[in-house]
């Protein structure tokens, strides 16, 4: 079975990848791309560990089939700094404490950064809900939560 | 916030720099086990057994080994015999099964090939012939005469008078003081209780990984995600039978262990088929194989009688716990003897603990092992004790909780320790006395771990420009290399940031046990300061050579060579002086230090939980959490407040939903974090870490251990508050929604014993 | 065990129209419909099924798409959950509906799941069924020999189990807008906040006349049998009277009464059928309450 080839913009360049039919695009990006920001948890998407932004859209991207990213809008976590920048996210969860083995850190960053995104302002039960589909086993949450309300203050003083 | 005992004032220890190793965890840069492939990779996949105990009659590894793309095939033949009298022969048989499988999800063979496909592929093809025997997967069926034997050899250790028969019984532990029938008597109160509990999972977010590549010359490098990789390299060369030193360990970030990555699992797979195959290979695996596979912790049952006068003194108290370790040997019920009743002053007291063999996955090391049970049990049981002698629970726990001098179960006297600072913290604090709404409910307990110390190394060198390299022996599971680079910083006086702390592989740093036990902090950072000392010993000589003058009349004061001598003025020399000079007064600086450490002071944790019952679903959800711990001195408060913040999530996991669920054949019914429920964002709220520091006089900068002791009291504090709630006592777990709905419906509410 | 199966072998088609996506299924019994996935791939995984191609749905703009004449919504089948939750004009019309789509899986799963996986994926315990069934929606099934329209109560015929012929896919689902002084909402029992699969679900529909009192009543139950149930004696219960009360208590008692569950792994009979009945009075009062606020509104 010959491979497919997949064309996309990942965190902002034009890319290209041969994957499986049946190949993950969590996979593809780990392995294809090279790409190992995000994780494989759980593979089930119970974990949020794989998530990234498609077309917009936050997924877990185990749960995506790699042909299905062909001409579509790919973010990841490595996305998120611009250039030497740290994305308010990233600083916010550093000088916050919020990350413990920070396995599950790319997953949050990104499904923080599209809660914010959709939602600039969001309460603690917004944030706790928004952020449900992450799995932490460390911290217990109480840190992440602060950190993305730090960062949604900064930017929104930004 | 944090309750200090006087202590002397550092400049850096107590502060919250960001942790060095954050930025590539934050970019996506720091490389798991899984995230790491070597050229020419093959991957290997396990093939497990789909019976939870069966005999193995054959092997049929030939279609496999034609299929496309496969490499290497492997089963039990493929490693030494191992002897049932062997230290670790339960590990080895874990790992791979040689004649029987004693749970489902064994392994009884490992297959490599080019692409994961081909290797699932394949291992599907490998037909293995069981003869299926009877599970055994409760402790009763354990223990019921005629029961099936797991382990035909095991005879009952501990046993007085010695086991004659071999059972499912793998040890019995017994401590006992003073006269228990006379301290009974002297009771004017006594209450027993039972309780059951069902295994759970660690739940670490990254599955087991590692590569192995092993090279013509018989020696192998392995890349693995672990607690401990010289622990690793020792396992593996055991199952293996190499000798140590053909054996590399070189760790990659771990992603969550509580104690599951202090054994292993792939690694001796992997090198086997990367020795047979000639090439890399990698393995990686599925969360439906770390439920199965892996190291859930134990199940229990536990019975207790409590004997207090009437004035809350307690006077006697008799266990009778029983824990399941899985298919083998383990621990746990040594560890729930030595824990059940070692806060409170007991003065008479008989412990017998027992641990049972059953046909479900061999038990690994959770966060505090053994322990958060026997405090669901005892802190439940005192605060029903409390409630009929109407004292205040924490009054209760203070009057009767161990302080310095007072005697262990094990008879030896406690140092300075911070159990009523505490109970105290929590006392006086805000949240005891807020208001609680309509169907809310408040509980109290407290919990205790004795956290261990064991080998530790570390080498301090100082780097041309005057900044400094700190490596140790112990993966960071949780923000411990910040702690070391503190500690450094402090000793040597030079900025936190211009160290770089980091974890050496097997053969770039000394041996150091495994990160277990709370040890890290302490023990290495014992390390870490021996070589640092060590290092400003070697400074101040080499300043004394720069500057021409006596060693003796050098001091080392933030972190400069000062000279105290009488012989004029001389200006001081910083770390970045002295290193540029290197070459000239005697060479490059480095240090180590290696230690066996003693003295790992206890931990003691007081936790309080206020939940709202819905009444008429049995639904609970957590309000307000309050926790305070003994951190002895926190090096990095940050991450000791995560330390606790995490174990309150993991107790309360505990506490309400996560269970091993297995059907009739034991085959686990709910390997997915969709069934097993650990908690979510939206069920937990903010946790109020109350950080203790009564210093640990053993440790220089007074570190007690905290990462396992926050598990241990958040199971009864919910039990205590959901009793608060509904006047139910629920004494099995998990209190899951069924179980406090079942309770409420049953007691009406009004009957709690 | 499941061992992932040769996803190498598996092929994905993105058809853009709906009698492409026929044809692809249509000829290909091992073909599978892929449109969230979110279920479909953790079974692949563990071993079944194993399809020979995956056919992407969601670049077909009409399975999209959400709109309405005025009367009647139109909600293609694969339209994202967090794009009907979204939506202010079926968040204002069918709230409980609304609030039933939002429960499904994370923001993440929120992204794919859609009504119509939801409904022919056929699980006993999916969230949105119970809610699609109270407001009499309807699915637009397409296949080989055309298109037909269905009560979306017709389609789930089992656990795992459908009406759906070969080749045949839900298009879209049509909702008429409710009459005046209507509402709708929907419940369910998990063990935690999110991320768990209904123990029990309960929708309820209501309509109250100028007095207050049920003019219309639907009720429907997840989770507690092979597909969902219905509760006529809870409907005939309410119909001219106030919802509260004695009568709140009828409800409660029918629902209970009406349930068939089963003991596995997530759930208990008695645990079920107690709280089928628990579920259900709460979701009729608040759809009452709700009912109640739009005639103030009016």
């Amino acid at each position: 079975m010959s491979r497919v080839h997949v064309t996309c913009t990942i965190n902002g360049d034009p890319a290209e990848f041969l994957c499986d039919g049946g190949q993950t695009l969590l996979d593809a990006l780990r392995d294809e791309v090279g790409l190992t920001g995000a994780k494989e948890g759980c593979g089930t998407g119970d974990c949020g560990a794989c998530s990234i932004v498609m077309d917009g859209r936050l997924l877990c991207s185990c749960l995506v089939l790699a042909p299905e990213a062909d001409g579509r809008n790919i973010s990841t976590v490595e996305g998120m700094a611009t250039g030497d920048d740290l994305h308010p996210l990233q600083q916010c969860f550093l000088e916050g404490a919020a990350l413990q083995c920070g396995v599950c850190t790319p997953g949050f960053l990104v499904a923080a950064k599209a809660l914010l995104d959709r939602n600039p302002d969001p309460t603690e039960t917004e944030i706790r809900y928004g952020l449900a589909g992450n799995l932490c086993r460390c911290t217990g949450y109480d840190k992440i939560v602060r950190a993305v309300q730090a960062a949604a203050e900064t930017i929104n003083e930004s | 916030m944090t309750v200090t005992e006087s202590k002397p004032s550092y400049k850096y220890v107590g502060t919250r720099p960001v942790r060095h190793d954050g930025l590539e965890k934050v970019t996506g840069r720091a490389r798991f086990a899984a995230d790491l492939n070597m050229s020419g990779q093959l991957h290997g996949i396990v093939v497990r057994s789909p019976h939870a105990h069966a005999r193995i009659v054959s092997i049929d590894t030939s279609d496999a080994e034609a299929m496309d793309g496969v490499k290497a095939v492997i089963t039990g033949d493929d490693f030494p015999a191992v002897d049932p009298s062997h230290r670790q022969y339960d590990m080895c048989i874990n790992v791979i099964a040689r004649d029987k499988v004693l749970y489902e999800g064994h392994a009884v063979a490992a297959v490599a090939a080019s692409t994961r496909d081909q290797a699932q592929a394949a291992a599907a093809a490998v037909k293995v012939e069981y003869e299926v025997l009877p599970a055994v997967l409760t402790i009763d069926q354990a223990m019921a005469p005629g029961a099936p034997l797991l382990h035909a050899h095991m005879m009952t250790a501990g046993a007085n008078p010695p086991a004659e028969e071999p059972s499912n019984i793998s040890n019995v532990t017994r401590f006992s003081g003073g006269e228990l029938d006379a301290g009974f008597a002297e009771a004017d109160l006594v209450i027993e209780r039972e309780f059951t509990t069902q295994p759970v999972h660690q739940g670490y977010i990254e599955p087991h990984a590692c590569v192995a590549d092993t090279g013509q010359d018989g020696h192998t490098t392995i890349w693995c995600s672990s607690q401990g990789h010289f622990n690793v390299r020792s396992s593996t060369a055991t199952l293996l039978g190499w000798e140590n030193s053909r054996i590399r360990v070189i760790p990659a970030e771990i992603g969550g262990g509580f104690g599951g990555k202090t054994t292993i699992y792939l690694e001796p797979l992997a090198v086997a088929l990367s020795a047979k195959a000639g090439r890399p290979v990698k393995m990686v695996m599925t969360r439906d194989e770390v439920f199965r596979a892996t190291g859930p912790a134990p199940g229990t049952k536990l019975r207790i009688k409590l004997g207090v006068k009437s004035d809350g003194d307690l006077v006697a108290g008799d266990a009778y716990l029983i824990y399941t370790n899985g298919a083998y040997a383990g621990p746990g019920g040594l560890l729930g003897a030595m824990t059940v009743f070692e806060s409170y002053k007991i003065p008479n007291f008989e412990i017998e603990a027992l641990d049972v063999v059953i046909n479900t996955a061999r038990s690994a090391a959770y966060r505090a092992p053994a322990a958060p049970l026997t405090a669901y049990a005892m802190e439940t049981m005192l605060d029903e004790i409390a409630e009929e002698l109407g004292i205040d629970p924490i009054d209760f726990r203070i009057q009767n909780a161990v302080t310095e001098g007072d005697p262990s179960t094990m008879g030896f006297p406690f140092a300075r320790i911070g159990f009523v600072e505490c109970l105290e913290a929590v006392r006086d604090h805000p949240n005891y006395k807020a208001p609680l709404g309509p169907n809310q409910g408040r509980g109290v307990a407290a919990g205790y771990w004795f956290n261990i110390g064991e080998s530790s190394s570390a080498t301090v060198n100082l780097n041309e420009d005057g900044t400094a390299t700190v490596v140790t022996g112990s993966p960071d599971i949780g923000g411990s290399r910040a702690s070391m680079a503190l500690m450094a910083a402090e000793e040597l006086g030079i900025d936190v940031y211009d160290i770089r702390p980091v974890v050496g592989d097997t053969e770039a740093v000394g041996f150091t046990d495994v990160t277990e036990g709370s040890r890290a902090t302490f023990a290495t950072g014992m390390a870490v300061v021996e070589a640092c000392r060590r290092m400003v010993v070697e400074l101040r000589g080499r300043a004394a050579k720069m500057m021409g003058v006596d060693v003796d009349d050098i001091d080392w004061m933030d972190g400069q060579a000062v000279y105290t001598g009488s012989d004029g003025e001389k200006a001081p020399l910083s770390v970045a002086e002295i290193t540029a000079k290197a070459k000239r007064t005697g060479g490059p600086l480095t240090a180590t230090g290696s230690l066996e450490a003693h003295g790992a002071g206890p931990g003691f944790a007081v936790h309080l939980c206020d939940l709202e019952v819905d009444p008429e679903t049995g639904v609970v959800r957590v309000v307000r959490y309050t926790a305070s711990q003994d951190a002895g001195t926190a090096i990095h408060p940050s991450y000791v407040e995560g330390q606790i913040q995490g174990g309150v999530a993991q107790g309360v996991g505990w506490a309400l939903n996560e269970e091993y669920i297995y059907d009739s054949d034991g085959v686990m019914e709910n390997p997915s974090f969709l069934d097993y429920r650990v908690p979510v964002a939206s069920d937990l709220p903010m946790i109020d870490a109350i950080i203790v520091e009564v210093p640990n006089p053993a440790h220089p900068y007074g570190v007690r251990g905290v990462g396992e002791t926050g598990i241990v009291p958040p199971i009864p504090a919910v039990a205590n508050a959901i009793y608060d709630a509904t006047g139910c006592r629920i004494r099995d777990l998990p209190m899951s929604p069924i179980r406090v709905l079942d309770a409420i419906t049953s007691n009406g509410g009004s009957n709690g014993s | 065990m499941g061992y992932d199966l040769m996803l190498s072998a598996m092929r994905y088609a993105s058809p853009t129209t709906v009698a492409e996506a026929v044809d692809l299924l249509g000829s290909d019994p091992a073909a599978r419909v892929y449109a969230g996935a979110t279920d479909l791939i953790p079974q692949i995984r563990a071993g079944r099924p194993e399809p020979t191609v995956m056919v992407d749905l969601k670049r077909i703009d009409r399975l999209c798409a959400i709109g309405s004449n005025g009367s009647t919504y139109t909600v293609g089948a694969a339209a994202p959950t967090a794009d009907i939750c979204g939506h202010d004009g079926l968040a204002a019309d069918f709230p409980g509906l609304v609030e039933a789509s939002g429960l499904i899986g994370s923001d993440q799963i929120q992204s794919r799941s859609s009504w119509g996986g939801n409904l022919a994926n056929a699980s006993p315990a999916a969230d949105t069924p119970p809610s699609l069934i109270v407001n009499d929606a309807r699915a637009v099934i397409a296949g080989p020999g055309g298109e037909r329209t269905v009560a979306a109560a017709d389609v789930a015929t089992g656990p795992g189990q459908t009406s759906l012929g070969p080749g045949e896919i839900i298009v879209e689902f049509e909702l008429d807008q409710p009459p005046a002084r209507t509402a709708d909402a929907y419940l369910r029992l998990i063990p935690r906040t999110e991320m768990d699969i209904a123990v029990v679900g309960a929708a309820a529909r209501i309509t109250l006349d100028g007095d207050g009192n049920v003019a219309a009543a639907a009720i429907a139950l997840g989770a507690v049998a092979p597909t969902v149930v219905r509760v006529p004696d809870a409907e005939a219960a309410l119909i001219g009277n106030l919802p509260s009360g004695e009568v709140l208590g009828a409800v409660e008692a029918a629902a209970a009464a009406a349930t068939n569950p089963i003991d596995d792994k997530r759930g208990t009979v008695a645990y079920r059928r107690q709280v089928a009945g628990v579920l259900a009075r709460r979701a009729v009062s608040i759809a009452a309450e709700r009912a109640a606020q739009q005639g103030d509104q009016s």
